[in-house]
C-alpha cells in the first residue's frame, strides 16, 4: 500500500493480486478499518466496505486483478477500481441483477452469482464504468458523506 | 455506574513486561509502561486471553471469594452449566446440585434452567424477526462489549434478550423470598461462573441499569469444596434439576444454536475467529442464516479462564451427562418470565478513532501511514506496544514518540556517536603504524 499526503484528504493505494481468492477483500478490510478510526458514520462505512468488496472480487475473478486508489476527504470517499483485464462486452447486460459470466469454478466458490456490479451501484452514491474491449475496464464510485 | 469497566488486574510485583500479553489482547488494549502492563480501559473486552498467556501470573481476573456467603442471611447458588463439565464420572447433574447446599447455599437455581427458558424466547425472536437475520448470541458479555466498540452495523443483529443467568438471578431472588419469607436484600444470590466477564457484566452492565446478581464466585474456588460433600450426595441426590439437554447444552459451542432447533446457523468460539465470522458479517458475506452463535473463548463457557478442566475434556463430559437426558425441563408456560429484553439500547462507543473531527482524523491517518513507513515494521513489540501500527497510531494519540522504537534509537544512536568511531578508527590505525614501526 502506498500513501500520498495531499491536504485535506487521504489517499490508499493497493494493488489486487490476480486469481488468488485467498486474498481477496484484504484492501476493502484495510479501508473498512482505516475509517472506523477516523469516525466516518457507520452507514457509509457499510456502503464503501461492501461496494469495494464486491469490486475487488470481480478484479479477481474476471480481469487478472489490477489496482485501486481510494481517497477520502470530508466530503466524499471515492474508489478507482483499474484493471488492464477484458472489458465488458455489454455494461447494460452486466449491470443486470442475476447475470454472469463467471466460470463454474468460480461459481463453486460462492461467487459469480451475477450481484456484483448491480450492488456496487446499490452501495453507492454514484458510479461510472469505463471500459474498452481487450483493453481493460475502469469502475469509480462514490459515497458522500453527509 | 463506569462506562467502562475491566474484570482483568496487574500484580505489578509479578509482571516483569515481558510482551506476551500485549501480543495476545485482540483488542490492541495493553501496552507495556515503564515496564509494566497496562490495560487501555476502554479497548479492553474482558475476554480473559492476557490472564491465559501470563506466565508470570501477574493477569489477575476479579471475582467475589467465598467469604462473601456470610454477607447475606440467606444465600442461593446459581450454577453455570459449564459447572457440571468439571468432575470425572458425574452421571446425574443433582449430584452438584445436593452437594452445593451440603456446601453451605441454602438454595440452587440452575443458570441452564433459566437458559431453556431464554432458548425458547429466542426461537420466538428469531421466527419474527427475519428482517434482522442473521440474529447474533448475546449471552456472552465479551461478545456484545466486543461488537459495541468495533462492529457498530452489526448492534441491530444482536439478540436482545436478558443472558440466561440475569433471568435465573430473577426467577431465584422471587423463590428465596416466597421460601425464606426474609426482605430481598437478605438474599444473596451467587453466580458460579467460569470466567471473570461476568464480574464486568454485573458490575457494569449495558442493556440493563442494575443486575440481580449479587456475586460472582469462581469454579475454582467452589470445585475444590464441592468433592466431598459429592459423594455423600451421591447417596441421595435431591430432586433440584431444572434443565435437560438444551439447558446443560449452553455450555459448550453449539448448545444456545442448538437451542433454536433449526439447522440454519454457524456457531464460532475463541476470539481470533470470532473476529473473522464478526467482519464477514459485516460485510455481508453471509445469506440465508438465521443465527450466529459467538463465545469469545475456545469450546464455549467451557472454556472460561476460572474452570478447572481442560474445555475439550468438559465438552465430552457434558455430552455423556446429558446424553440421556429429557430435551427441557424449564418452560415459559410454567415458569413465565417478566420483561426478559433489554431494557437500554447498546450505543456504539468508537473508542478506536483517531481524531477529535474528520479532518483532525485525515491528518492523523496521514501521520499513522507515514510513520508506518518509516518504521522497521518487525512488530517485535520492544517499544511496549504490539506493532509497528499500534505504535503509529499511540503516537498520532500522543501518547508515544518515535524514539521508543529500539530500531529507530539504533539507527539515531550509530549516527550520532560516528564521529567518536571515525576518531575511534583515526586512533587504531595510528597504533598500528606505530606497532610497525617500532618492529622495524
Amino acid at each position: 500500500m502506498d500513501v500520498q499526503s495531499s491536504t485535506p484528504g487521504v489517499v490508499l493505494k493497493y494493488v489486487v493480486s490476480p486469481n488468488d481468492f485467498t486474498r481477496a477483500g484484504e484492501a476493502s478490510s484495510n479501508v473498512k478499518n482505516i475509517l472506523k478510526q477516523m469516525g466516518i458514520s457507520p452507514d457509509v462505512i457499510r456502503k464503501v466496505s461492501i461496494a469495494m468488496y464486491e469490486g475487488e472480487i470481480n478484479m479477481v475473478i474476471h480481469a487478472n486483478g489490477g489496482d485501486i486508489t481510494v481517497t477520502i476527504t470530508p466530503e466524499k470517499i471515492e474508489m478507482v477500481l483499474r484493471d488492464d483485464g477484458p472489458g465488458i462486452p455489454d455494461v447494460e447486460k452486466a449491470m443486470q441483477a442475476g447475470y454472469s459470466t463467471a466460470p463454474e469454478q468460480v461459481r463453486s466458490l460462492g461467487f459469480g452469482a451475477g450481484m456484483g456490479l448491480p450492488n456496487m451501484k446499490n452501495y453507492t452514491d454514484e458510479m461510472k464504468i469505463d471500459t474498452v474491449l481487450g483493453v481493460g475496464t475502469t469502475v469509480t464510485m462514490s459515497v458522500y458523506i453527509s | 455506574m463506569a462506562k467502562f469497566y475491566n474484570s482483568v488486574r496487574l500484580d505489578e510485583s509479578l509482571c516483569k513486561g515481558c510482551i506476551n500479553c500485549i501480543k495476545r489482547c485482540p483488542t490492541e488494549a495493553i501496552r507495556v509502561r515503564n515496564g509494566k502492563a497496562v490495560i487501555r480501559k476502554e479497548f479492553c473486552i474482558d475476554c480473559g486471553e492476557c490472564i491465559r498467556i501470563c506466565q508470570n501470573h501477574a493477569k489477575l481476573p476479579t471475582y467475589d471469594s467465598l467469604d462473601i456467603m456470610k454477607n447475606y442471611k440467606y444465600t442461593v447458588a446459581l450454577p453455570a452449566p459449564s459447572l457440571y463439565g468439571q468432575f470425572n464420572n458425574l452421571y446425574d447433574a443433582r449430584v452438584v446440585l445436593t452437594a452445593l447446599k451440603l456446601m453451605g447455599f441454602d438454595d440452587v437455581y440452575e443458570v441452564s434452567g433459566a437458559a431453556e427458558l431464554v432458548s425458547e424466547l429466542s426461537r420466538e425472536y428469531v421466527r419474527t424477526h427475519e428482517d434482522q437475520w442473521p440474529i447474533i448470541s448475546s449471552a456472552c458479555p465479551t461478545i456484545v462489549r466486543l461488537i459495541r466498540i468495533r462492529f457498530p452495523n452489526l448492534i441491530p443483529h444482536l439478540l436482545p434478550i436478558l443472558p440466561p443467568v440475569e433471568i435465573a438471578a430473577r426467577l431465584a431472588r422471587k423463590k428465596a423470598v416466597e421460601e425464606s419469607g426474609l426482605a430481598p436484600e437478605d438474599i444473596g444470590i451467587l453466580f458460579i461462573s467460569p470466567c471473570p466477564a461476568k464480574v464486568t457484566y454485573v458490575k457494569a452492565p449495558l442493556c440493563i441499569d442494575k443486575s440481580e446478581i449479587d456475586g460472582v464466585l469462581a469454579i475454582k474456588d467452589v470445585y475444590p469444596h464441592l468433592l466431598t460433600p459429592m459423594k455423600q450426595a451421591a447417596l441421595g441426590p435431591e430432586n433440584l434439576a431444572i434443565s435437560g439437554k438444551i439447558g446443560i447444552g449452553w455450555g459448550s459451542t453449539g448448545g444456545e444454536a442448538g437451542g433454536l432447533l433449526s439447522d440454519s446457523y454457524l456457531a464460532a468460539d475463541g476470539m481470533e475467529n470470532v473476529i473473522h465470522v464478526l467482519e464477514d458479517l459485516e460485510d455481508e458475506k453471509f445469506h440465508d442464516l438465521q443465527f450466529i452463535e459467538l463465545n469469545a473463548c475456545s469450546g464455549g463457557c467451557v472454556g472460561g479462564v476460572l474452570t478447572v478442566e481442560n474445555p475439550y475434556i468438559a465438552q465430552a463430559k457434558l455430552k455423556r451427562l446429558h446424553k440421556y437426558d429429557v430435551v427441557a425441563r424449564s418452560h415459559l408456560d410454567t415458569t413465565p418470565v417478566k420483561d426478559p429484553g433489554w431494557q437500554n439500547k447498546l450505543e456504539y462507543e468508537p473508542v478506536f478513532n483517531l481524531g477529535d473531527n474528520l479532518l483532525d482524523s485525515i491528518i492523523k491517518i496521514n501521520l499513522v501511514e507515514d510513520l508506518c513507513k518509516r518504521l522497521p515494521g518487525l512488530d517485535c513489540g520492544s517499544c511496549g506496544a504490539p506493532t509497528c501500527k499500534a505504535l503509529a497510531e499511540d503516537i498520532a494519540r500522543g501518547l508515544a514518540s518515535e524514539n521508543d522504537c529500539v530500531q529507530v534509537m539504533r539507527e539515531y544512536l550509530k549516527q550520532i556517536t560516528s564521529p567518536f568511531s571515525m576518531l575511534d578508527r583515526d586512533f587504531q590505525k595510528e597504533k598500528a603504524s606505530e606497532e610497525k614501526e617500532k618492529k622495524v
